[in-house]
């Protein structure tokens, strides 16, 4: 636990970046990256440095609820050191089932302790989908359920992030047919809180310390699409900034995994590469100290940033299969029996026509042939 | 019935579809058989075998262009004929095309029983659209809607324009591109659905009541027999027009 101090005691981030024994140079460097990954002009620099500076620690309370820690697991491998060591170490996180010393009764203690002491100022990071069903029994933690705790938490915070594809859309334990009820944390949250989705399975690290920087710095939350999430990072899709783009715009595509045009390295968007339909920051930003993301390593995106991309469809097919008409009919399937019983219909329509109504065509024939006759040749 | 048609009709040239009403229908069918051809090559491009560089080359871009083009042009025209259903002449009329009287559902019942379960029965004449036909027509400026909606709101990201911008809450609602792509996919399918019994039932009006029904929609006529005309005189709907 970090969070011995008294809130007016509270350390700024940089006294806390000074004590870890970082060079003003790190953090500068550091102060620089992010600005530039929050989008900003060059000139925020000096605003960005100025509020790590000067302001006191923000207090976090950091929920698991069902999901598997890779958002935690990526947050404290963003490429930059300080952002594991200080905005996660050292920016007093006061409760984290997987980060904190404490366990048991301390642990439920502390976040109890923050709730009260912080009431209106903690930052809540949610990771995790809320289990709804059966009283959400399925995912307890001290007794209580996650419901019960995220309305506690949630209550006095200043503000929720949702990290992560599960607490932002309920990622694959919301799959049909959603045996727990998982639900994202947006359609539960009662209290008045700005809530800021962050998704991907999991996300960027960069993007999630991107997020927290923001905070630290304007005091506010980031400028929002209209889903939720911090424009910053949300606003293209992973087609708009993949280096294998311009393969697409020449039509050239790999067929299957083991063909020429993979060794190529040609566009993955035959082989269901999601990029085209996927809203993340993956294209710039990389992954693992930005050396690589899914498409750079020759797999087409699964879209795990985007709501129900585990029930739309497979990954490795662009068309996807109708639910409720077998696994094997996609759209183009239905389509062509459609299309082939119209076929049908229609013959069978004009079959039908010559016999029923053939008085009538008989006539209109031979008033026709009538007149014909009737003129000179 | 039989009596009735062993006479020679005299016809009257009645004026049905108007100039623009023309123009829209050609220049609908010319941007949907682009927009389904170029569609059905971004769901699934073809495998190219080619020795350029990709630098070299810009097919999906092309392709992808005419897309984007022929989608301005049907939704203009779209909005155009929305609007002329307002000043066209009473063939063109919004009134055409939406089930909201008792006489419409009639029609529609008769036009059924008669074109449809082929019973036997006087035919129904009618001038512009029959009821049937006029619903059927409905359902794709539905269709004509869900496309421009979920087409726009797919192509909003790529634009700085502020009329795709518009539609960027479509997505959202859908809950992303990945369901709004797939419905933009499905209802494709209804206008080639639509295509087949539309150009079969223009086939076969032409066949089994011989007053122009193919040339209607080239020179605007409809040759009408003269008891048809007497019995819808003084009948205009839209009096004013």
């Amino acid at each position: 636990m970090t969070n011995d101090a008294s809130p007016s005691t509270q350390p700024t981030y940089y006294q806390e970046v000074e004590r870890k024994g970082y060079s003003r140079r790190d953090f500068i460097g550091f102060v620089t990256m992010m600005t530039a990954f929050m989008g900003l002009e060059k000139s925020a620099i000096g605003q960005v440095a100025k509020a790590l500076e000067t302001k006191p620690r923000i207090p976090v309370i950091w929920l698991h609820f069902q999901e598997c820690t890779c958002c935690s697991e990526s947050f404290i491998r963003s490429s930059h050191p300080i952002v594991a060591d200080i905005l996660l170490d050292k920016i007093s996180l006061d409760y984290s089932e997987t980060l904190m010393a404490a366990s048991g009764f301390q642990a439920e203690e502390a976040m109890k302790n923050t709730m009260t002491k912080y009431k209106g100022e903690y930052i809540l990071c949610v990771e995790g989908s809320v289990p709804t069903g059966a009283d959400g029994v399925y995912c307890m933690i001290g007794g209580k359920t996650s419901m019960q705790i995220l309305e506690e938490a949630a209550a006095g915070a200043k503000a929720v992030i949702a990290w992560g594809s599960c607490a932002s859309n309920g990622c694959v334990q919301s799959a049909k047919p959603n045996p727990t009820k998982a639900t994202p944390i947006h359609k539960l949250l009662k209290a008045n809180v700005p809530l800021i989705k962050v998704p991907g399975c999991p996300p960027i690290g960069e993007v999630m310390a991107g997020v927290i920087v923001h905070l630290v710095t304007f005091g506010k939350i980031p400028e929002l699409d209209r889903v939720g999430r911090p424009k910053a990072f949300y606003s293209k899709r992973v087609h708009d900034s993949c280096y294998r783009r311009p393969f697409y715009d020449a039509g050239l595509f790999v067929e299957t995994f083991d063909d020429e045009n993979a060794k190529k390295g040609y566009c993955l968007y035959k082989v269901g590469c999601k990029g085209p339909s996927t809203y993340n920051a993956c294209g710039v930003m990389k992954w693992n100290n930005g050396t690589s993301y899914p498409i750079q390593s020759g797999h087409p995106c699964i879209g795990c940033s985007e709501e129900n991309y585990w029930d739309n469809g497979r990954l490795y097919e662009r068309a996807s299969a109708f639910a409720g008409f077998g696994i094997e009919a996609n759209a183009d399937t239905l389509g062509k029996v459609a299309l082939a019983a119209t076929g049908v219909a229609v013959a069978a329509h004009a079959v039908a026509t010559n016999v029923r109504k053939k008085k009538l065509i008989f006539d209109l024939e031979k008033e026709g042939k009538e007149s014909e006759q009737e003129l000179k040749s | 019935m039989a009596n009735k048609y062993l006479h020679i009709h005299r016809l009257r040239r009645v004026y049905v579809w108007e100039l623009p009403v023309r123009f829209y229908h050609w220049l609908n069918a010319l941007v949907i058989i682009a927009l389904i051809a170029t569609g059905f090559y971004i769901a699934n491009p073809l495998a190219i075998q080619s020795q350029h560089e990709a630098s070299g080359q810009y097919t999906m871009g092309w392709v992808r262009y005419i897309h984007f083009a022929a989608a301005y042009l049907f939704f203009f025209n779209f909005l155009f004929r929305l609007y002329w259903g307002f000043v066209g002449n009473k063939y063109a009329n919004w009134k055409q095309f939406l089930p909201i009287s008792k006489k419409f559902f009639k029609e529609m019942w008769y036009v059924f029983r008669m074109d449809i379960m082929m019973l036997k029965g006087k035919e129904h004449m009618s001038i512009g659209h029959n009821a049937m036909a006029g619903f059927i027509y409905f359902l794709t400026f539905i269709a004509f809607l869900v496309q421009c909606l979920t087409g726009f709101g797919l192509y909003a990201p790529m634009s700085t324009w502020w009329l795709p911008k518009l539609f960027t809450w479509v997505p959202a609602v859908f809950g992303g591109d990945i369901l709004t792509r797939q419905i933009h996919h499905w209802s494709m399918w209804f206008f080639i659905l639509f295509a087949v019994i539309h150009v079969y039932l223009v086939f076969y009006h032409d066949y089994v009541e011989g007053r122009g029904e193919i040339s209607s929609m080239g020179g605007g006529w409809k040759f009408i027999e003269e008891e048809v005309f007497e019995r819808n005189h003084h009948q205009t709907p839209n009096p004013e027009k």
